[in-house]
């Protein structure tokens, strides 16, 4: 394991003196005074950059690894897109210069906001938001400020499998979490084996008192929700409206959109179906999309077009204010639309089919040894239940850290949580037929070879990595947060 | 799985213990079992009102978070602070040590809605 900084110190080693910018005459109170040295290490530059260099090999990264992480959509981010956001153009331009000399930055978003209406069948969208979650609070937030403004009493938010009590979930946990953070009550829904919503359970939950259903289609399980037609027209005789979960867009581009399915809210999350990267690469974006009678709703700046010219909108008598400094994650929603730009409608809608091939083509292989709880097809990812084949109290998180070893990040475990044992695979449209093979084998040899001839070795993995199994349980409860 | 006979149980998987006017409530052995090492509680005040089927208590594990309902309605009169810097008592002693609160019912009528141990068995 690499050392810390403090750890690679050395007094033999030539410190790099940071003179003090305080004036030695400054009047500082004797007690607000050091006594004791600073404490920075002090490291010979070419230990430091070999430090650093080290470091930066241990990432686990989609440009190292295959990253079949489901539910997480790890595509490929195209180089050209981090160069085209790092384009001085765009680079050098400040919130506050004025607005006839940075045309070019909202036209770039009036064009992505008119390119994702088409792709979602919404009539506005807003690209303010920073990541998913936030997108579905605003979302939300547009619901609410709407049932005010028509004067109607709506509290309560249906999410299909929220936990219930110590009952398990599907959906994804953002969504209960956003509706209670937006100051709506959760009515959960329990889903069927493979996810989908029944009509009749529905119809108990649908009250008066319901603002709106969270869904996502595809659903956590891979599967397309068939009823959806029904289910909307259910939910808006209601009087409510229907909130679209854009997570799993990325299956069905091109070929079906949420507002033609009659969702009326829904986001995007750019980092995730338009390949920008993700967590800790990102920043995200999570613009959300609605009907145009929500429209005075989204929030403020609106980007507007006035004859040739482009403008920001700060006077929605009814938005539900700013949600983000200045323009949203600018830099992403610049690497979406040049992603957009460049895979036009056509390539948009090449992504969802080559996802959905390529997730189905894994299943294949993998269905006739593993079980899979929602059948034989699937959309953009799915999920195996290897339980009954487990043998030598081997577990599903004993077949994620093998893989480890392997080189392979790991898959999602255990979510959704309704099924046991979960293992939960998306390859994305991005990944060869080489890949899927190899990463396919890895897995069956694991789960149906090594967890029967060697047992302890998976107990045990990972084994080459540079840290071993780490204590997820102590890390919770006994958490060091200090290094000494 | 322990389900013991002198309790009785939710269809969320607590288990309650009357004791004169006021119940004790913990989650099952099954539910412990499910949801893994717990790593976090968060436990109602006392002198809260609760209401039948709403959430009182707040468990993590290793999973995910998990409500923990109130299942009848009262007014919450004690709770086992222990669980808070040893969680793993809700693991490893989910009907004695790892118990949750106790709430004064308010509605005796509501005990009659509660499972007998053959039907929470029959549930799981």
């Amino acid at each position: 394991m690499e050392k810390l900084l403090n750890e690679l110190s050395s007094e033999c080693q030539p410190a790099y003196g940071v003179e003090c910018d305080v004036a030695k005459n400054a009047q500082v109170p004797e007690n607000l005074k050091r006594s004791t040295p600073l404490g920075l290490p002090n490291i010979a530059e070419n230990d430091l950059l070999r430090h650093f260099t080290n470091l930066s090999r241990k990432n686990y990264a989609l440009s190292t690894v295959f990253y079949p992480l489901g539910s997480c959509t790890m595509k490929y981010n195209p180089l050209i897109n981090e160069r085209i956001a790092r384009n001085d153009a765009f680079n050098n331009v400040h919130p506050y210069q004025p607005i006839e000399t940075m045309q070019s930055v909202l036209e770039v978003m009036y064009e992505l906001e008119k390119d994702l209406c088409e792709v979602a069948g919404m009539d506005n969208f807003s690209l303010q938001q920073a990541a998913g979650a936030h997108g579905e609070f605003a979302g939300l937030l547009v619901i609410s400020k709407y049932f005010k403004s028509i004067k109607q009493k709506r509290r309560k938010i249906i999410v299909p499998d929220s936990a219930h009590g110590t009952n398990p979930a599907s959906a994804h946990g953002t969504n209960p979490a956003s509706a209670a953070f937006a100051g709506f009550e959760i009515v959960p829904l329990k889903s069927e084996l493979d996810g989908s919503i029944s009509l009749d359970k529905l119809k108990e939950v649908l009250t008066p008192e319901i603002a709106t259903m969270m869904l996502t289609v595809p659903n956590t399980l891979g599967v397309f929700e068939k009823s959806i037609t029904e289910i909307s027209k259910l939910v808006h005789d209601n009087g409510s409206l229907l909130y679209y979960d854009g997570a799993n867009l990325n299956a069905v581009m091109g070929i079906v959109r949420p507002g033609d399915m009659g969702f009326d809210v829904m986001h995007i999350n750019l980092h995730k179906t338009f390949s920008t990267p993700h967590g800790g690469g990102g920043p995200g974006s999570g613009p959300i999309g609605v009907k145009s009678f929500l429209e005075p709703f989204l929030p403020v700046p609106r980007v507007e077009k006035k004859k040739d010219k482009y403008m920001l909108n700060y006077k929605k008598s009814k938005n539900i204010g700013k949600v983000k400094a200045f323009f949203g994650n600018f830099p992403v929603i610049l690497k979406a639309s040049a992603y957009v730009k460049a895979l036009g409608g056509k390539g948009l809608k090449n992504v969802s089919e080559q996802a959905v091939l390529n997730a189905n083509y894994m299943l294949a292989k993998f269905k006739d040894k593993v079980n899979v709880p929602a059948g034989n097809r699937c959309m953009h990812e799915f999920v195996l239940s290897p339980k009954t084949l487990f043998k030598n109290d081997v577990r599903t998180i004993d077949i994620a850290k093998r893989l480890l070893d392997y080189g392979y990040y790991a898959p999602t475990i255990y979510f959704p949580l309704i099924v046991d044992e979960a293992i939960m695979i998306e390859p994305t449209e991005t990944e060869s037929k080489e890949t899927l093979d190899k990463f396919v084998n890895v897995v069956n040899k694991i789960i149906l070879e090594e967890s029967y001839q060697e047992p302890q070795k998976l107990k045990d993995a990972p084994i080459n990595t540079p840290v071993r199994r780490l204590n997820e349980v102590d890390a919770a409860r006994k958490p060091i947060l200090k290094w000494d | 799985m322990n389900i013991p006979q002198d309790l009785l149980y939710t269809k969320t998987h607590e288990w309650v213990k009357i004791e004169g006017n006021k119940v004790k409530v913990g989650i099952t052995d099954f539910a412990q079992h499910e949801i893994t090492d717990v790593v976090h509680v968060e436990l109602p005040e006392v002198g809260r009102d609760v209401k039948k089927e709403q959430p009182a208590a707040v468990i993590e594990s290793v999973k995910s978070a998990f409500d923990i309902y109130a299942p009848v309605s009262g007014k919450i009169i004690e709770t086992n602070n222990k669980v808070l810097g040893s969680p793993e008592l809700v693991n490893n002693s989910p009907y004695e040590e790892g118990y949750l609160f106790a709430i004064e019912f308010s509605n005796e009528k509501e005990l009659g809605d509660l499972l007998k141990a053959d039907d929470y068995k029959k549930l799981i």
